[in-house]
């Protein structure tokens, strides 16, 4: 009987949506139980908004002061010691996902399927290589199955659960040769989350400069949109790394995502091939983002951001 | 010190992938190969660190077929001292991959063994945890900035918050993101040094690497296509489109 351990991903105080997203997943493998982990310092409101979470059959609380940062050198250690309880570990398949669970992997000494978007049966997924642009279906060897969630491939699983919550030691030695120093937000955290956001609304090198943005920002304010970037206009300093969208950055599937001065080079659409509905906005016709787009305006993005802004004042 | 940088041969990230029609694979034949962008990143940051007189050696590591030499040749030609070439015809998934840079670094003793956070092929961002894991060591992937200080590195990491600091103990693993460094163009009289540089050719084998028990790969396909859309001429039409789909108010 398959059963399937989450860990959740959270700051302290929320637990992040792509958790919700890979339980939904979870929720494919037909599995007899899931459970979420929650490691945490203080981790009780996590622990409750995981429990309600339907579908969830337990939520293990493991509390310990080193768990106040997500340092994958020390959620390792006690994730694997208490993963051969199960038959499947899964975690989102964003930066703390991507950190984390190869390193447990290596410990149970198994391999990782990273990004799984759709499961064919307990042991066999479907994931994406070349940045979306294939797509493999995958048979994992016996043993537990370590994995990663592509959440731009699963739906937020709905609340209504009411779980267990069980506190748990867990007497691992941890290692001293990592510090976590510090975080720092690029801002905005007043702005819809985007991998959340319902509309994204997004600005390449066509934007110009950090400036320009600021019509950007106003597009979305006023959609009560998040906003996104090509990695272009992250690397020029446009916009901070936390808005690319792309096969390196954050893959996001919005209902409406709106694209101003991108040229659609595949490593960003990687980003939103899931995205409900693309509109993009370009001065070059000939742009490849005009190949994926539902709707395309050939025009200079200023002029059309201010005729849009008037045309939903 | 000494630095290992993982490199690996992979499809030029321009190349527009075909899947095949037998659904075995992607079109591998015919089409150009090079570095994978994120391990020149790796390769260019390790000889950052050797010039700023931090580290005595860079050693270039690739796991793969004969042809793989190619892209350690870049790598010495970027700088490289040396590479190693762990020639095998197998595909080798990540923690094989990983057991093998263990089995180097037993031997070699590198203080910092740097990779790209992913290969482009695969897309697996793996193999740097994986190395970490096995050896013991700390890691610090999708690295934007490496600041090393005698027996310690502090990584700024590009986290999908924002940016992370870790300040780690070396030996330590290092996964290199986009925004670490602009690698530099490899000039003709740097290729032709490279030639004479050496490529040491070892065995999976010779390593005493014991191949893990991997993922099977039952089938390639093509991802879904988007339906072709519209061309609308002006704004006014395209409001009443996403009006029309409820999408904007
Ligand atoms: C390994 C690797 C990983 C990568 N990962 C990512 C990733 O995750 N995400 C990502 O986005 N990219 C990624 N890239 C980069 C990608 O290849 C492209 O270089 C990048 O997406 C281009 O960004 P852009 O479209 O903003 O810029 P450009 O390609 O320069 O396009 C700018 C566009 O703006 C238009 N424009 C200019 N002015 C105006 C105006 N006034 N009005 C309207 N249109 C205008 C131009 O016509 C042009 O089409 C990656 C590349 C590599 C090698």
């Amino acid at each position: 009987m398959n059963k399937v351990l989450v860990i959740a991903e959270h700051d302290g105080s929320n637990l992040n949506g792509s958790t919700a997203r890979a339980i939904s997943c979870a929720k494919d493998i037909q599995a007899e139980s899931i459970d979420i982990v929650v490691l945490a310092a203080d981790g009780s409101s996590v622990a409750e908004q995981a429990a309600a979470l339907a579908g969830v059959n337990k939520v293990l609380l493991v509390q310990n002061p080193a768990n106040e940062h997500p340092v994958a050198a020390f959620l390792a250690p006690q994730i694997e010691s208490l993963a051969t309880d199960y038959t499947h570990v899964l975690a989102p398949s964003t930066t703390f996902g991507k950190d984390l669970m190869p390193r447990i992997a290596a410990h149970l000494g198994v391999p990782q399927i990273s990004d799984i978007m759709r499961v064919e049966s307990a042991t066999i997924f479907d994931r994406p290589v070349y940045a979306g642009n294939a797509i493999i279906t995958v048979e994992a060897p016996a043993g537990i199955i370590v994995g990663t969630v592509r959440t731009a491939s699963y739906p937020v699983a709905e609340n209504g659960g009411s779980a267990s919550i069980e506190n748990r030691e867990v007497s691992v030695e941890l290692p001293s040769h990592t510090r976590f120093v510090s975080v720092s937000t690029g801002g905005g955290e007043e702005r819809p989350d985007l991998q959340a956001a319902a509309t994204v609304v997004s600005g390449g090198r066509g934007v110009g400069s950090e400036e320009n943005f600021k019509v950007i920002y106003g597009l979305a304010d006023k959609l009560g949109a998040a906003v996104g970037a090509s990695r272009a206009a992250v690397d020029v300093g446009f916009i901070p790394n936390d808005h690319q969208v792309g096969q390196t950055g954050k893959i996001i599937a919005p209902d409406l995502y709106m694209a101003f001065g991108i040229s659609g080079a595949i490593q960003h659409l990687a980003g939103i091939k899931d995205a409900g509905t693309i509109v993009a906005v370009n001065k070059d016709a000939d742009a490849p983002i005009f190949e994926v787009a539902d709707f395309g305006l050939v025009g200079d993005l200023f002029q059309v951001i201010e005729d849009l802004e008037k045309a939903l004042a | 010190m000494k630095i290992i940088v993982g490199v690996k041969r992979v499809v030029d990230y321009n190349v527009r992938i075909q899947v095949k029609p037998d659904g075995s694979g992607v079109v591998t034949d015919g089409v150009k190969m090079s570095l994978n962008p994120f391990d020149e990143i790796a390769i260019e940051e390790a000889l950052r660190i050797k010039e700023s007189g931090k580290a005595e050696e860079v050693i270039a590591v690739t796991i793969g077929a004969k042809a793989c030499q190619e892209q350690l040749r870049t790598a010495l030609a970027m700088g490289a001292d040396r590479a190693i070439h762990v020639e095998t015809d197998e595909g080798i998934q990540p923690l094989t991959a990983a057991r093998i840079f263990k089995a180097l670094c037993d031997k070699e003793a590198p203080k910092l063994v740097i990779f790209g956070k992913q290969a482009i092929d695969d897309d697996n961002s793996q193999t740097a945890q994986m190395l970490a894991a096995l050896s013991h060591w700390p890691q610090a992937t999708f690295a934007s900035e490496v600041v090393i200080d005698a027996d310690t590195a502090s990584v700024t990491r590009e986290v999908d918050a924002g940016l992370e600091t870790l300040s780690v103990d070396l030996p330590a693993v290092v996964s290199a993101d986009l925004r670490l460094n602009e690698p530099r163009y490899v000039k003709l009289p740097d290729i032709m040094k490279a030639k004479r540089k050496p490529i040491d050719t070892v065995s999976i084998s010779d390593l005493g690497v014991e191949v893990a028990a991997g993922i099977k790969v039952l089938k390639t396909t093509a991802p879904a296509k988007r339906q072709a859309g519209i061309m609308v001429e002006t704004v006014e039409q395209l409001v009443v489109a996403l009006k029309e789909k409820g999408l904007i108010k």
